[in-house]
């Protein structure tokens, strides 16, 4: 890829962002009210999107090859059971991806 | 002054250990594709939202094409559209607000949603300094990693489940918060069918579709569910 594609690239990514960021204030940044399914979406939404991009992160896990995405998908278990436990996101992510790489390199 | 950075710089703590870890794994993928740590500084300099820049890397190492770019950006960072209705009224008394805008990420917002200044202490000043810090622990993590990525003398291959890792830490917690499972079950059934049907590269958007309007159709049901508004970190 070159230089100058990459630079579009991520000026594209950080227009886009700020973009996300900055709908709430250009709709109501006014004394305009915050509409209620708006205000529904707001409160529901999050938690679905995480879901989604958690899938996401686990397209790459394949389940007829070798491994069987047994690496990927103990890692997120670790990971999951040892947040839900300590409540403590840094160790959570830390053990989740030891484990994760602990298992790509050495057992698979 | 002092006592408002030393009350910002605590806060921040659990954020600087999270940044500087993530941030070291992104500069390092970022490296491993090709990119030296000025790309680093860039990208954590403009773009500065976690989940995405991963997602960077990605774009950076194939051929996706520039709508595409754009389309997964707004979809992925679409949750940093609602972080930014709790903070209307708030960033508008300040007068660092533009900045506060850009740099609302999701840990950021968790911080800031849940911040009580005690007495003596500049609330908006305390509230800029959380910001700015934690996209400096963010920027000096990218930048060590990508600079530090071709001297590291141990195998980092997997280092980006670190992503993933991230993302389910947070799904836990919405999980534990959340008055009600639906919606995070509804994406996550969206986002397997999807994917078994369209495919790694194409199912983020069918699947967000789907799920708006599943939990939009479910509306009733769930509004009498979530009694208030439920927080959104």
């Amino acid at each position: 890829m070159t230089r100058e594609r990459a630079l579009l690239i991520i000026l594209t990514v950080a227009a886009c962002t700020l973009i996300t960021r900055l709908i709430p204030f250009v709709l109501f940044g006014g004394k305009r009210k915050v509409p209620k399914a708006v205000e529904y979406l707001g409160a529901i939404l999050p938690a679905a999107i995480m879901a989604t991009l958690v899938v996401y992160c686990l397209k790459g896990a394949d389940l007829f090859s070798a491994s069987h995405g047994i690496p990927e998908f103990a890692s997120v278990a670790v990971t999951a059971a040892l947040h839900a436990w300590k409540r403590n996101v840094l160790l959570s992510i830390a053990a989740g991806t030891l484990c994760y790489m602990f298992l790509v390199q050495a057992v698979f | 002054m002092r006592q408002t950075v030393r009350f910002a710089f605590y806060k921040t703590i659990p954020v600087l250990l999270g940044y500087l870890f993530l941030g070291l794994a992104f500069g390092l993928l970022l490296q491993e594709a090709g990119y030296s740590f000025w790309w680093a500084l860039l990208s954590s300099g403009i773009v500065y939202a976690g989940s995405i820049q991963f997602v960077l890397v990605e774009f950076l190492s194939g051929g996706t094409g520039l709508l595409t770019v754009a389309v997964m950006t707004l979809l992925i960072n679409s949750r940093h559209a609602f972080y930014g209705l709790s903070f209307v009224e708030k960033f508008r008394k300040m007068k660092t607000y533009p900045y506060m805008i850009f740099s609302l990420t999701d840990e950021t917002y968790s911080l800031l949603c849940s911040l009580k200044v005690p007495e003596g202490i500049d609330e908006k000043k305390a509230m800029f300094l959380i910001a700015l810090f934690d996209q400096l622990y963010w920027v000096a993590g990218s930048v060590l990693g990508a600079a530090l990525g071709q001297v590291l003398p141990f195998d980092m291959t997997g280092i980006d489940f670190a992503m993933t890792a991230l993302f389910v830490t947070i799904f836990v917690d919405q999980w534990r918060e959340a008055k009600s499972h639906l919606p995070a079950i509804v994406g996550l059934c969206s986002a397997a069918v999807c994917l078994l049907i369209f495919g790694g590269s194409n199912f983020i958007l069918p699947s967000l579709i789907i799920t708006v309007g599943i939990l939009m159709a479910l509306r009733g049901r769930l509004e009498t569910n979530l009694s208030g508004k439920a927080e959104a970190s």
